[in-house]
């Protein structure tokens, strides 16, 4: 994984970002949002600036993103995997899910693969239980995943 | 506005919008086009039915027909049949699993007989995109009969006597809620829907947002109208992209309508509702951790006194409540604190919505009156187990619940009798297990949320869920002995009794009651070194059951570790000491002739 550099553009955007909510730190989680949706992850150089911008400590933007499951300091694979483990999802055998993508796919829950394709992670409910146990990659919802259908719904991303 | 015959309601609700509900309606459009009916016959995207298990859902007003499980190639005949020609499309309709027949309307079927639903009252009815069906439904008219009528106490007092409590889990008495923060003076106060639905396997917040969020936006209102605030904040998770949108739809209509900002009706009173995300945490369900959450903390909890009420977002009177509690506040003021207080039992009055998961036949989001019993949610409304397994438990109340058993399947369910039996209402999600599910397993996945969940603020939650999740995890892998089985049950009650807030004060009770109705599962885990539902790897036992064996050797084929030996066409043999457990001979095997123990 390379190490993020920020970049002069990079400095530009978070600043606007954070004058839109007029540099205000009450709304720091909203500043997160916005800034990890446009750069995929939270890396520390971006944190810092955010820091800058707010006239608030690093360690302050860095407890906070590291509080809330929401933000991720390490990108995101292209396709992005996420097994709910709602309990409805858990009791109708997700775990059996998540150990076969973590076998097929060789990496640990909260991982990347190699070739940064995909990267696995859990979530809580995504309420669509009726489906359970499902499985999102990307935007796409798969419900009633086997564990034999695994390899089939990898091997469908091609790129 | 135009006229039509007939409505064709889709669920565009995440669940069924999962499987496909998007293309369904785009069909059926162009179908209604395609046959010259679009002035007809109007197709409208709603909010959940509920009826998830059979998703999606097209429902056709005005015969109540409930077509289930329709795909997208299924339009044209829903049209040229239904609509042109008047004749139901059996093969879609609801098969009673019992009796196997048809059910053509729904108030016949077993899944909507029982329900109540009033916080529900028009999801699965009405476009929540579409202001003038929420108005049609009554909409505004409870906020207009307030601000017209009544003041600010003769409101609160609606609410007191409807006897409405907090549906997110703590039950605090509404009215009273509200009344306090109308009590405290202050520039500003704050009106706070809590929208951080954390509980995995709830799901009916973010249903009410998705499919009728015009009903939270006039009771934040009434609220602020009640206790004085001109501001209202939806904390909401950012993981529900589709309420966010519907939510901001809503607020947008609304204030076009004059119905939110200056003025409102000409009444002088002046409201606005702004959106805050949350970010993935559970604690931030925790009034106080949410509140700091919204300013930009993280969000951790603070002892309370101060309450919110007296000092709550950036310093300021603020009253929150959860999502389900506000859907039903207008009702109570169109049809009456005694209509509301008529339902339910004595201390807990109204409906409740649960979402009905796990091993059941019918996975949904129902909404029932207090006080009816769990054998008739769960195999009434429910259908029953899935596969015709053994119920074994219902788990209540999510990580702060706990699990109840075959005894109380006639308990009606209430706040106090849900606390009484060891569980609790909590947001409302309702897991059914069958005699599949291992009880230890279960109480270590609630340990492991809760571990993850766990602010860190205070020891006794941070360490001692921890040391809880330990000892669970060593007794699935086979290790645990007697002892460890008391010191779970002390160590949970320590924590219940120092833990500063809600989540670690309730943290245990998965531990505390599955120890309590299934002590003898715990046992064999550790003395037998058994796990009776076959679900905890390291404690089964494979062996081959020799007359249903046929030799084939695929299971030796399987096996990674050789530990299975056998002549082709002989019965094959597994060495024990060698055996990894893995389950790979179990699956592989045509003849099911591998016992697992």
């Amino acid at each position: 994984m390379s190490t993020f550099k920020i970049q002069d553009c990079h400095k530009e955007t978070i600043k606007g970002i954070c004058n839109s909510f007029e540099n205000n730190p009450g709304e720091l989680i909203s500043i997160l949002h916005k800034i990890q949706s446009e750069f995929g992850y939270l890396p520390e150089d971006i944190q810092r600036e955010v820091a800058k911008n707010l006239k608030i400590s690093v360690a302050k933007v860095y407890g906070v993103v590291t509080f809330y499951s929401f933000f991720t300091m390490t990108p995101k694979g292209k396709h992005p995997i996420s097994v709910c483990m709602g309990t409805a999802c858990y009791v109708r055998g997700a775990e059996k899910i998540v150990d076969e993508l973590k076998d097929q796919l060789k990496i640990k829950v909260g991982g990347v693969t190699a070739d940064g394709k995909f990267s696995l992670d859990c979530l809580r409910c995504v309420g669509a239980c009726g489906l359970a146990p499902v499985v999102l990659i990307g935007e796409k919802v798969y419900g009633r995943v086997e564990a034999s259908q695994v390899r089939e719904i990898l091997d469908s991303y091609v790129d | 506005m135009a006229q039509y015959k007939m409505h064709l309601l889709v669920c565009a609700g995440t669940g069924c919008r999962a499987s496909q509900s998007e293309e369904i309606i785009v069909n059926l459009n162009a179908e209604l086009k395609k046959q010259g009916l679009q002035y007809d016959a109007q197709v409208v995207a709603t909010g959940c039915f509920g009826f998830c298990e059979k998703g999606p859902i097209v429902k056709i007003l005005p015969d109540n027909t409930f077509y289930t499980q329709v795909k997208p190639e299924d339009c044209a005949e829903i049209i040229s049949e239904h609509i042109l020609k008047g004749r139901r499309v059996n093969r879609l309709l609801y098969e009673d699993p019992e009796t196997r027949k048809h059910i053509e309307d729904s108030k016949h079927m077993g899944f909507y007989q029982k329900q109540l639903r009033i916080a529900l009252r028009n999801c699965g009815f009405i476009d929540p995109e579409n202001i003038d069906e929420y108005i049609a439904r009554d909409g505004y008219a409870a906020l207009g009969k307030i601000l017209a009528e009544m003041t600010q106490s003769q409101a609160i007092d609606e609410i007191k006597k409807s006897g409405l409590r907090g549906r997110g889990g703590g039950g605090f008495p509404t009215g009273i809620k509200w009344e306090i923060a109308s009590k405290n003076k202050a520039d500003q106060k704050y009106v706070v829907c809590n929208a951080d639905e954390g509980d995995p396997g709830a799901f009916m917040d973010r249903s009410i947002l998705e499919g009728d969020p015009h009903s939270i936006i006039e009771a934040m209102a009434i609220c602020g109208y009640c206790i004085g605030a001109s501001k209202g904040l939806v904390y909401i998770r950012a993981e529900y992209p589709l309420a966010i949108k519907r939510l901001q739809v809503a607020i947008a209509q609304a204030r076009d309508y004059g119905l939110l900002g200056g003025d409102i009706m000409g009444s002088g009173f002046s409201f606005d509702i702004e959106l805050k995300y949350g970010a993935g945490a559970f604690v931030c369900g925790e009034e106080t951790a949410l509140i700091h959450s919204m300013e930009g903390h993280r969000g951790e909890p603070t002892v309370k006194p101060p309450f919110p009420a007296e000092k709550g977002y950036l310093g300021k009177p603020t009253n929150v409540n959860n999502v389900e509690t506000f859907a039903n506040v207008p009702v109570i003021f169109l049809k009456g604190a005694s209509w509301f207080a008529s339902i339910g039992t004595e201390k807990s009055k109204g409906t409740k919505v649960f979402a009905l998961a796990g091993k059941i036949n019918n996975v949904g989001l129902i909404e029932v009156p207090m006080g009816i019993t769990l054998r008739e949610v769960i195999f009434e409304i429910g259908g029953g187990i899935k596969d015709g397994k053994k119920f074994k438990a219902v788990q209540t109340g999510g990580p702060s619940g706990g699990c109840l058993t075959e005894k109380h399947l006639d308990t009606p369910i209430d706040f106090d009798n849900l606390i009484a039996a060891g569980s609790m209402m909590g947001s409302g999600g309702m897991i059914v297990m069958d005699e599949d599910d291992c009880m230890v397993s279960v109480a270590k996945f609630y340990l492991e949320f809760t571990v993850e969940e766990s602010c860190g603020k205070c020891a006794p939650c941070r360490v001692g869920n921890k040391r809880l999740h330990e000892i669970l995890e060593k007794i699935c892998a086979g290790k645990g002995t007697e002892d460890d089985l008391s010191y779970l049950e002390n160590l949970s009650k320590v924590i219940k009794d120092t833990s500063l807030c809600g989540l670690g004060q309730t943290s245990p009770n998965p531990v505390l009651s599955t120890l309590e109705h299934f002590y003898d599962e715990y046992l064999a885990h550790v003395k037998e070194r058994i796990c009776t539902a076959g679900r905890c790897k390291a404690l089964k036992l494979y062996t081959i059951i020799a007359d249903k064996c046929t030799g084939c050797t695929a299971c030796i084929r399987a096996c990674p570790v050789a530990a299975i030996t056998g002549e082709k066409r002989q019965p094959h043999v597994i060495d024990v000491d060698k055996c990894i457990r893995c389950g790979a001979c179990y699956d592989k095997c045509k003849f099911t002739a591998i016992h697992v123990q």
